[in-house]
């Protein structure tokens, strides 16, 4: 699924323009452990939830020339609300659009089946298991299984865990206007994952848990 | 060579000396570096390291004009509530209060670029100390609401409204009494360096001489013999850059001890900010320093008193 080439010139202008300076000089943002995210796709970069931050904050992780290998997994239903959300999230954002609700899933749509396409043609995901910003501004929720899916069925996916800090503090959910708290990133090393599903999202949710220890000391 | 600098402006004449404490101090680490080799230097290069770039930051800014040093100072106030809003246990209802104090930054700092005294000195005081606790209770959130609107206000007239009496204080009017002048930049690099100057004295007396802690559950690092040294030696080196200013000598040394002993205690009371929130450090903005606000800190509290002092008598 590629898209236009000034879709990605837009991105990355968007990226050095607004979202570097914003997060550098606004938000202060801190980053640790960039050193492990790998320097080839495709990868599963998964990480807590709880606010619009949190996608614009880890794409800024990766070079600008490697935008365009790096998509977010994101809420159809959300996302796709109106046209200029739709074409501003898909153009700055390139994310991946998934059907949430069961009802609308078709066998075109399936939101399973996308993702394993767009791992298996070399894309990168960034997605967020707890599948909402819903949960709390400082708690992590309980991790879906739907990232056990993808694991099982792309062979020796690496999967990165991240833990974001003060980003629901920053820009909760409701809120338009971001209060700036410093800001911090930790990224884990990759794992592949193995055994049963609920052993795999269990794993994954626990890289994420000790990034979270390891950060607050 | 001598007479020549006494030609210079004074914000020149300043650069030359602060350059020449600068290549002092770091030569002197150049020579410890060979006699008495050691880990502790390296945190004394770092802090040095920085005050080269503070001061390079500083002078290019005053050199640019009010307009850049205006934005530095929008820059410095905001990075220090940053560090301070980082710190406190906040409420999700404080959310839009707190977007409220971050937009009052940039409205202070009008008031300063307009010269408009009267509102500079009343709208953090009078209009958001009324409007913070109106904007917290339309979040309908009562637990912690005392809490919240105390330590957001607070935080507002240490590092914004006290912050900002530099930036006015660049604007002061070159008046005074009896054909005396106060020029409110020369003003602004003679408080600046008298505070900053008695903070270094103070650590290299402590470090030297230091048995007798001040205040020991907030501050260990802070002593008597620090105190004293560092408010003295900082007051007579004061004596030496009393071309900024309208005082007399005994003035000069008198304003510099008042405003030394103020930067002190700005100093102890963010120790003891640090201390509630248990951290070491408001941030690592400044390599050797720490954040903004471990190097403002004392400036928070010297920059009103001396502002005050200056207006009621020069102006």
């Amino acid at each position: 699924m590629d898209r236009a080439w000034w879709a990605d010139l837009l991105q990355r202008i968007f990226f050095l323009l607004i979202v570097r300076p914003f997060l550098t000089l606004f938000i202060g943002l801190k980053v640790r452990g960039s050193e492990n995210l790998p320097e080839k796709g495709p990868f599963l970069l998964v990480a807590n939830h709880s606010s619009h931050l949190d996608t614009i904050s880890l794409l800024a992780l990766f070079p600008l020339r490697r935008l365009k290998e790096i998509r977010p997994v994101a809420a159809a239903d959300y996302f796709d609300r109106n046209r200029i959300v739709s074409f501003a999230t898909r153009t700055f954002f390139h994310i991946l659009p998934i059907v949430r609700r069961r009802e609308e899933m078709t066998a075109q749509n399936d939101p399973r089946k996308a993702m394993v396409d767009a791992l298996k043609t070399g894309t990168s995901l960034l997605i967020f298991p707890e599948g909402t910003r819903g949960t709390s501004p400082v708690e992590i929720g309980r991790f879906k299984s739907g990232v056990a899916y993808l694991v099982e069925n792309v062979p020796d996916l690496p999967v990165v865990p991240a833990y974001l800090e003060n980003m629901g503090r920053s820009l909760p959910k409701g809120a338009w206007i971001p209060v700036p708290f410093f800001c911090k990133v930790s990224i884990g090393p990759p794992r592949s994952y193995a055994g049963t599903t609920a052993e795999i999202v269990a794993g994954i949710e626990n890289a994420v848990r000790e990034l979270k220890e390891a950060a607050a000391v | 060579m001598i007479a020549a600098l006494e030609n210079l402006a004074p914000l020149w004449r300043m650069g030359a000396i602060v350059g020449t404490v600068l290549v002092l101090a770091t030569l002197v680490l150049a020579v410890l570096q060979v006699v008495r080799p050691g880990a502790y230097l390296a945190e004394l290069w770092a802090r040095t390291r920085s005050w080269w770039i503070m001061a390079s930051v500083f002078f290019a800014a005053a050199a640019a004009g009010p307009w850049v040093s205006l934005v530095l100072f929008v820059f410095m106030s905001f990075w220090a509530m940053k560090e301070y809003v980082t710190l406190l246990p906040t409420r999700a209802a404080d959310h839009a209060a707190l977007v409220l104090a971050f937009f009052a930054i940039p409205v202070q700092y009008l008031w300063v670029s307009m010269e408009w005294y009267g509102m500079f000195i009343i709208f953090i005081p009078v209009y958001m100390f009324l409007m913070l606790p109106i904007r917290l209770v339309l979040s309908k959130e009562t637990s912690g609401f005392v809490a919240s609107a105390s330590q957001i206000q607070w935080g507002l007239m240490a590092f914004v409204f006290g912050l900002s009496h530099m930036s006015y204080l660049a604007r002061l009017p070159e008046v005074g009494p009896g054909g005396a002048r106060a020029d409110g930049r020369a003003l602004l690099l003679f408080l600046v360096f008298v505070v900053e100057i008695s903070d270094v004295l103070q650590f290299i007396w402590g470090k030297t001489l230091g048995r007798h802690k001040v205040v020991p559950t907030v501050s260990p690092n802070k002593t008597w013999e620090g105190l004293i040294g560092g408010v003295l030696s900082a007051s007579a080196v004061a004596l030496t850059i009393r071309f900024l200013t309208p005082f007399s000598a005994l003035e000069t040394f008198g304003v510099a001890v008042l405003i030394t002993v103020a930067g002190f205690f700005g100093g102890t009371v963010m120790s003891a900010v640090k201390r509630d929130f248990g951290v070491k450090d408001f941030g690592s903005l400044i390599p050797g320093h720490g954040g903004m606000l471990d190097r403002l800190d004392g400036l928070c509290y010297a920059a009103p008193v001396f502002f005050h002092y200056v207006r009621y008598f020069y102006t």
